[in-house]
């Protein structure tokens, strides 16, 4: 077991790099302007940009600028400094990062909360009048797009633009911090929790409600219901426990996903979070913030990963052999 | 007088799992004579598929069908239709969908940028799937070191947040074009992120079926009479393989579609002139409150494509895998 950690762990390692790497190499080649240009803003002398291209390192060679960059993030997880504001990345995004996580638990439980049950009730009501529209509801959340959903959310019920007005429900961009005024917070992240949550919702329930069916036909189903336990500890502790796994799984990854900033949603709600920083930066071409982001959630991901696949050793022994 | 079995059965819609009991005219159903005939059971899936087809048409014959509309062009700026203030007008007979703040009609433009979702939407599907099932065939057959350096690569590309991937390049490329101006924002670079991103699902799928399907006999029965290896994989193996890759690759068109209007959305895919929902919704959200007819109606056209696609790919699941019995 603790060979397979490491194992697992040295090459999370290999992989984040790998990212590193291709990202610097990405918005090294890529872009078709100076970054010195961008970092000096417009108009400047050339003697400036000449300054600045010393001090950013980008005269010596990629691999020189490579190793640097490294480095910094290794040892100090240094990212760099945005072109636009001068200031580091690392701190722009720990400013940033209490809304997106803000942002993100709330979504995780509300989904959890309506997904799950969903997707038992529909399974053992499989083709039931309840089963097709709660399927079908389901399809409906999967194909909207959630900054389209937020927008039409905003438009009905906010309570400075909406139709309907709903006083606690606060239009975009009334976030607060939780230690700021912690119903407010609450308040404010309503309608973004509900938007962002929807679509995940409906896909936990449609896989929840696919790997129970799977579950349910199973032979140890048919004889913990011989023994004569009741069908509800049949559905939830024989059933439910083993097709909930595959859930798991997603949920890590898309955690993980979520913390690297819910870039539409909080665009829409106009939330001060890590995918709203990287939104802005876009607009000013700031790339060391969206180089930034990107790595950030790359860590994130791969971490997620790693702690999936070291569950799923710790349940199922035959994983630690492939 | 006595009725014939088979004259019976002519009577209306047959059921699927129908046993036609007529002596002598018994043949076989291929397996894709059956999955046709589940499919068209399945009333909607087929519905899905026929809004499809006619969104196909519409976009082919944009231009045609915004002259009988009688509308006027996606980029015909007409500042008559806004008023002092710069509020456009809304839904009228003339205009069904309304009309936006640079004075274009928006149903013009909602028709036109079917163009875009599902030239992105088809076209990267189409090109993530070859790729995908062309690198899995090979680490599946060959395993070895084509199989690790393939799967690999798949990790790390599994490791990319692809959304802030494609945000990055999507922006890198928007300021002067990008790789020396060699590639442009828009239609192109959206495919080309999607390729890069949307292979590795077909590819672990595909190599997974390879994985086990190299070892069963039909394959050393085929390589005792000396089948060559290209022969075995075309010929023998990748015709297994034509069911899953077709589920998970008409799974892959939706969330492709969602991807596009996402990153126009997000101001690095699409530009204008071009018509694109996900551009139109950004472009609405300035004022939405006002101008709502903007913000609706090119969101429902997205809704309803997206969730037609996702229909026909749980039909087609559901028609390829009766035994699921969903």
């Amino acid at each position: 077991m603790i060979r397979y950690i490491v194992r697992r762990l040295l090459w999370g390692v290999v992989l984040l790099v790998a990212v590193i790497a291709i990202t610097f190499v990405l918005f090294y080649l890529v872009p078709n302007v100076n970054p010195a240009v961008l970092r000096a803003g417009r108009n400047s002398s050339p003697k400036i940009i000449s300054e600045i291209s010393a001090n950013l390192g980008l005269n010596k060679p990629v691999y020189t600028q490579f190793w640097v960059y490294l480095k910094r993030l290794v040892l100090h997880f240094d990212l760099g400094y945005s072109y636009y504001s001068g200031a580091s990345v690392k701190s722009l995004m720990a400013d940033r990062l209490p809304a997106t996580l803000s942002l993100t638990f709330g979504a995780v439980v509300i989904w959890l909360a309506v997904g799950i049950p969903v997707g038992i009730i529909s399974a053992i009501k499989r083709r039931s009048v309840l089963d097709r529209s709660a399927m079908g509801t389901a399809l409906v959340f999967v194909s909207a797009p959630v900054y389209w959903l937020g927008l039409l959310v905003l438009f009905l019920f906010a309570a400075d633009i909406g139709k309907f007005k709903i006083p606690f429900l606060h239009g975009a961009g009334s976030y607060v911090g939780l230690t700021t005024s912690p119903l407010h917070w609450f308040e404010s992240l309503l309608m973004p929790w509900f938007v962002l949550a929807a679509t995940s919702a409906a896909i936990y329930a449609r896989l929840l409600r696919g790997s129970l069916i799977d579950v349910m036909g199973e032979d140890y189903i048919r004889t913990a219901r011989a023994k004569g336990l009741p069908e509800h500890t049949v559905v939830m502790k024989h059933g439910v426990r083993s097709a909930i796994t595959p859930l798991v799984t997603v949920l890590g990854l898309d955690i993980a996903i979520l913390m690297g900033g819910a870039v539409l949603t909080e665009t829409v709600f106009d939330i001060p979070g890590i995918g709203r920083l990287n939104y802005d930066a876009i607009t000013h071409g700031d790339f060391p913030i969206i180089q930034g982001t990107i790595v950030l959630a790359a860590i994130f991901i791969i971490l997620a990963n790693i702690v999936v696949d070291i569950a799923y050793a710790y349940l199922d022994p035959r994983v630690r052999y492939t | 007088m006595s009725v014939g079995a088979s004259e019976l059965l002519v009577e209306g819609e047959p059921s699927v799992e129908a046993i036609e009991l007529v002596p002598g005219e018994v043949t076989a159903r291929s397996p894709w004579q059956l999955f046709w005939r589940r499919f068209r059971a399945d009333r909607v899936a087929m519905a899905s598929g026929i809004f499809i087809v006619l969104l196909i048409l519409v976009a082919i014959f944009a231009p045609l069908i915004v002259s009988i509309l009688g509308l006027p062009g996606p980029s015909v700026q007409n500042p008559n239709l806004t008023d002092a203030f710069g509020t456009p007008i809304g839904p009228t007979g003339a205009h069904p969908f309304g009309v936006d703040p640079l004075g274009e009609d928006v149903m013009s433009r909602v028709i036109y940028g079917a163009r875009v979702s599902l030239e992105v939407g088809i076209i990267g599907t189409a090109l993530s799937t070859f790729l995908g099932v062309s690198l899995g065939l090979i680490a599946g057959f060959y395993r070895g070191w084509a199989d690790t350096g393939l799967s690999r690569l798949a990790d790390v590309v599994l490791s990319f947040p692809i959304l802030l991937f494609g945000l990055g390049i999507g922006a890198a490329c928007a300021v002067n074009g990008c790789l020396g101006g060699a590639i442009q924002p828009g239609v192109q670079t959206i495919i080309a992120i999607i390729v890069i991103a949307g292979w590795t699902y077909i590819y672990r799928i595909t190599r997974g079926q390879v994985l086990s399907l190299r070892e069963k006999e039909f394959v050393e029965a085929a390589r005792s009479l000396g089948a060559s290896n290209r022969r075995i994989m075309f010929r023998e193996i990748l015709p297994n393989l034509v069911a899953p890759i077709i589920v998970y690759s008409s799974l892959l068109i939706p969330v492709n579609i969602l991807f596009e209007a996402a990153l126009s959305y997000l101001g690095v895919g699409v530009k204008p002139p071009t018509a694109s929902w996900g551009q139109m919704i950004a472009d609405a959200t300035s004022n939405f409150q006002t101008v709502w007819w903007y913000m609706l109606f090119p969101g429902v056209a997205l809704l309803l494509t997206v969730l037609a696609f996702n229909l026909v790919g749980d039909g087609l699941q559901d028609a390829l895998n009766p035994k699921a019995d969903r």
